[in-house]
């Protein structure tokens, strides 16, 4: 009896929800996966139900492959993405481990400002922003999401780096100090390996981030070959209103698969960031 | 009968330059603001460099192409407020950075509820839960944009397979439609954020709690507001601020999915200064302007949520 | 090996002075306690010495070399923290050998230290573990050890014991004695347990609110406390303190609180010359007040009081008397049969009192 009701009861308020939570939070990626598989003839046949697939094509994948320029974008936004990790991390280490360690006259104000940049938004700054590009002259490279995307990346970094570096006792550092290190040796030889858990969450971060992103990417690249995977796949895909679902779609799948790999990889570190970051401030 | 008389250090020579300088870039505030330096030269380059720029530029007339503009003082601003989108893209932006904020609050706080009970597979749904907040949102606002798709909805098609409507919907092809429809692909997209934020916080609400609390007689609601909601009030005010400005602020949703229409009557202002400044006409100007109005909002909200964060930590 | 020197060494943090005009000299090979109530100072001086906090003001020498300006690793010194800062991510082998390899140590060299030193302290079965997977007690070696092999000029420890339960500390603390002893390594050691200081130093630097008190022998700071600080800090259960007033008459100095008169020892007496007819502050050890259950009539060196409470300790009994201002505590035989309310005569060492300056709080006998 007792038992059979804690079932009824467990299926009702907990399997239940949880089975609605899932179909409404993944049910556009098996929409996503399903289209860029199935054949035009099924595609555009509205008499069929449209949710299952009856055959399946790998056709829109290789239209892609060579009838775009999808290779060519996806090269275009590892190369920023690597580019813009790398340099937000090293310039986030750095500041972090400054913020967090060293005692020094304005050391809480500099943390606010970096606090207060994390939350301005690219929508405030994109205009501007992209007259400085040009004057820098980088418009259209490499450079120009490479130098512009750390404006988000390092506050974020930085104030996540900043926690980690101060849960690691400073005894450490001065007694491998006195052992005979200098600062940057203890820096690098003790507190960076206990730190790792910290870069590496700081890492995947900036990695999610610079994959994602859109609006900078779509004024200071949007034109010729310098296209990324989301502003190539949305702006060049769609041509004027003749939508090309399969390839539309294939493009959506292949350009997540990346970022879905690597957070599948490290879900915790990338649970932990986000609520180190979001949550603490 | 005390201490012993010592030998004291002559009052040796003054210590050589060399070494003085490296006494001083080694004192800590000195390598602070070295360490600092290469991030900060980054943010005053590519952040307030332009915030300055931007504020200069939408007082001129500047446009796309021409190196520089007339200064109109602030023609652009009164410009604005007296256009008709302008102003529907205030009201549009105040509906779709409040309206779904609760929504998403609720949704994510019932699924870090769901997801802090033990059962199979817990982990891997939490994991597969966030994709919606981790995948680009430019591409999976495209699957949006087809389960939006006037005839090839998904959507549309069920509700007439089961006989409720008739022909399909246009879920983008009026103003409230589209609105409406823009807010949940937004939730779709934010509630994880808010779920996991959540569920961490459900997690360090200590165990022996629950157990007095339920030893007490208190039933679950009870407990939920007596013990759970006081641990992680701090988390759901500081998410849930987070959450307004980013949805304030947002562009490629509403880029992807109605590119401001139809007839301009669903921007929002990041859409809304691309299309006037860059996209349209390139009235660089007039796009500055749109999007300092959005300032005032996002400072007001940043200075609330940093006071909270602030009265957090002690 | 060497001698250390502080020379009027101050430092100051914003508004604290933790270390005020620090004049101290440790002599080769000695084994010194700093020792003082915690937020004395007695960290921050060691960490001066470390070369982990820059001095507001003065020098330190350790051999014949001006260290002040010299950053930590260059000052040749190891140190043991409290905590033992033993780094997670390395075993024991590795940490022990981390300032070996920095120094550019031989590989076989360093490995012949590392086992030497493992040896030494009985934990050649550790070195591969790492931190977390040892006791307290084992960690507390490790850091040792880590020490040892450095072969320093100097080992600073502070408060190395603190961390370890009561029956560990007392035994580590005499095979940390012996080490010392065999090694013959200059020692600076902080603790703020005052039994420890007096087990362990040659000498003894008391410290309070960041100035050094007195910095002599244990049997010296004990019988001939320097002022009002050391004495109170000084012993356990701490010296009876009260007020008393000088008066001098038929040859002699006695000593007056209420009912009670003691005699002062004629060799004492010169020193109280300029206070006769004022107050001045006795100080006695519990153990120089003897409790006798017998009737004697009150002699020079004699006082009757009743007993407050019983503390039987097992190898002692302390008695508490009610004594002319407030409770004396002394130290009475381990079985004495006595109850509260009882008038207990009491007879004090007389030649073992102290008293103290009023104002300066400076000892005067
Ligand atoms: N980094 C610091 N900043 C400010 N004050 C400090 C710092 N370190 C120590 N102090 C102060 O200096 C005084 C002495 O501290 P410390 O040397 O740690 O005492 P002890 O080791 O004797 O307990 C204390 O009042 C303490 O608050
Ligand atoms: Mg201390």
């Amino acid at each position: 009896m007792v038992g059979s009701n804690r079932l009824s009861s467990r299926i009702l308020f907990l399997y239940v929800p949880l089975a609605l939570f899932t179909i409404f939070l993944l049910f556009p990626f098996y929409w996503m996966l399903i289209i860029s598989l199935k054949p035009n003839s099924l595609l555009l046949n509205t008499k069929v139900n449209p949710l299952y697939l009856t055959e399946f094509t790998l056709r829109h994948y290789r239209y892609l492959f060579e009838n775009t320029e999808f290779p060519r974008w996806a090269w275009n936004t590892a190369v920023v993405t690597f580019g813009a990790t790398l340099l937000s991390l090293t310039c986030s280490i750095l500041m972090g481990y400054a913020l967090g360690r060293f005692r020094f006259r304005g050391g809480n104000l500099v943390g606010t400002a970096v606090f207060l940049a994390y939350l301005i938004p690219p929508t405030l700054l994109f205009i501007p922003l992209s007259q400085v590009v040009v004057r820098f002259g980088i418009y259209n490279q490499y450079w120009a999401l490479i130098l512009t995307y750390p404006t988000f990346l390092i506050p974020f970094a930085s104030w996540l780096l900043m926690g980690y570096f101060r849960t690691i006792p400073r005894e450490l550092e001065e007694c491998a100090m006195i052992d005979g290190a200098s600062r940057l040796q203890a820096m690098w030889r003790i507190v960076m390996p206990l730190a790792l858990p910290g870069v590496l969450s700081a890492a995947i971060f900036s990695f999610t981030l610079s994959w994602n992103e859109f609006l900078y990417a779509l004024v200071f690249m949007g034109s010729g070959q310098m296209k990324t995977i989301p502003v190539g796949t949305v702006n060049d895909l769609i041509r004027a209103d003749v939508f090309q679902w399969g390839p539309l779609m294939a493009a959506a799948v292949l350009g997540s698969v990346p970022v879905a790999i690597v957070y599948m990889f490290f879900v915790d570190h990338y649970v932990s960031g986000m609520t180190a970051g979001a949550v603490k401030g | 009968m005390t201490t012993t008389p010592v030998r004291t250090i002559a009052p040796g020579m003054p210590l050589p330059l060399r070494q003085r300088i490296r006494l001083w870039i080694e004192s800590e505030p000195v390598l602070a603001y070295l360490f600092m330096s290469p991030g900060w030269l980054i943010l005053l380059l590519f952040m307030s460099y332009p915030f300055f720029l931007g504020i200069w530029i939408s007082l001129t007339d500047r446009t796309v192409g021409l190196p520089t503009g007339e200064f109109v003082g602030l023609r652009n601003y009164r410009d604005l407020l007296r256009d008709g989108v302008f102003r529907l893209t205030v009201l549009n932006t105040f509906i779709y950075g409040f309206v779904t904020v609760p929504f998403k609050l609720l949704l994510g706080l019932l699924l870090a509820l769901l997801l802090n009970q033990a059962f199979r597979l817990r982990n891997v749904l939490r994991a597969a839960l966030l994709l919606p907040w981790i995948v680009p949102t430019a591409l999976s606002s495209l699957a949006w944009l087809m389960l939006y798709d006037p005839v090839l909805s998904p959507f549309s098609w069920l509700l007439k397979d089961w006989g409720v409507v008739e022909g399909s919907i246009a879920f983008l092809g009026s103003r409230v439609n589209a609105i409406v429809s823009l807010c949940v692909a937004n939730i779709w997209r934010g509630t994880p954020f808010f779920a996991v934020a959540i569920l961490a916080g459900l997690q360090a609400v200590p165990h022996e709690l629950h157990e007095a609390a339920a030893i007490e007689g208190a039933n679950a609601i009870q407990r939920f507001f007596a013990v759970t909601l006081p641990v992680i009030r701090g988390i759901v005010v500081i998410t849930t601020l987070f959450s307004i400005i980013w949805t304030f602020a947002d562009f490629q949703l509403v880029y992807v999915l109605t590119k401001g229409g139809p007839a301009n009557s669903t921007h929002i202002f990041g859409t809304f200064a691309w299309q006037e400044g860059i996209g349209g006409a390139g009235k660089l100007g007039m796009g500055a302007a749109v999007s300092l109005y959005m300032f005032p909002i996002l400072a007001a909200l940043s200075a609330i949520l940093l006071r909270y964060v602030r009265s957090q930590e002690t | 090996m060497a001698e250390v020197i502080y020379d009027h060494v101050t430092k100051r943090f914003d508004s604290v002075v933790a270390v005020n005009d620090l004049t101290l000299e440790v002599k080769d090979g000695e084994f010194l306690v700093l020792v003082g109530p915690s937020g004395c100072g007695k960290t921050t001086a060691l960490r001066c010495l470390a070369g982990l906090e820059e001095v507001t003001s003065g020098d330190i020498l350790i051999g014949d070399r001006v260290v002040t300006h010299i950053p930590p690793k260059d000052r040749d010194i190891a140190m043991v923290f409290q905590n033992y800062a033993l780094y997670p991510h390395m075993t024991v082998y590795d940490n022990m050998a981390f300032g070996l390899k920095l120094r550019k140590v031989p590989k076989q060299e360093i490995d012949r230290r590392v086992k030497e030193a493992a040896e030494i302290l009985g934990i050649q079965e550790l070195l591969n573990r790492k931190p977390r997977q040892l006791s307290g007690g084992q960690r507390q070696r490790v850091a040792l050890g880590r020490a040892i092999v450095r072969e320093p000029q100097v080992f600073l420890m502070d408060e190395p014991l603190s961390n370890l339960d009561a029956k560990l500390r007392v035994q580590t603390r005499g095979e940390l004695i012996k080490l010392q002893r065999r090694l013959g390594v200059t020692t600076i050691y902080v603790t703020h347990d005052q039994v420890e200081a007096m087990t362990m130093g040659h000498r003894i630097a008391v410290m309070n609110q960041g100035v050094l008190q007195q910095l002599d022998t244990p049997e010296n700071l004990y019988d001939r406390p320097a002022n009002l600080f050391v004495a109170t800090f000084i012993g356990s259960p701490a010296m009876n303190i009260f007020p008393v007033k000088v008066v001098s008459g038929d040859g002699a100095y006695r000593l007056i609180a209420g009912e009670v008169t003691l005699e002062v020892p004629p060799s004492h007496r010169s020193r109280l010359a300029d206070y006769v007819g004022r107050e001045v502050l006795l100080g006695i050890r519990p153990e120089d007040l003897e409790v006798a259950v017998s009737n004697e009539a009150q002699r020079g060196d004699t006082v009757r009081l009743p007993v407050e409470l019983i503390e039987p300790l097992g190898a002692e009994t302390l008695v508490h008397l009610r004594g002319p201002a407030g409770t004396l505590i002394a130290q009475g035989e381990p079985r004495i049969r006595l109850n509260p309310g009882d008038v207990v005569t009491v007879r004090v060492r007389t030649e073992h009192l102290h008293t103290f300056d009023p104002q300066t709080e400076a000892a005067i006998f």
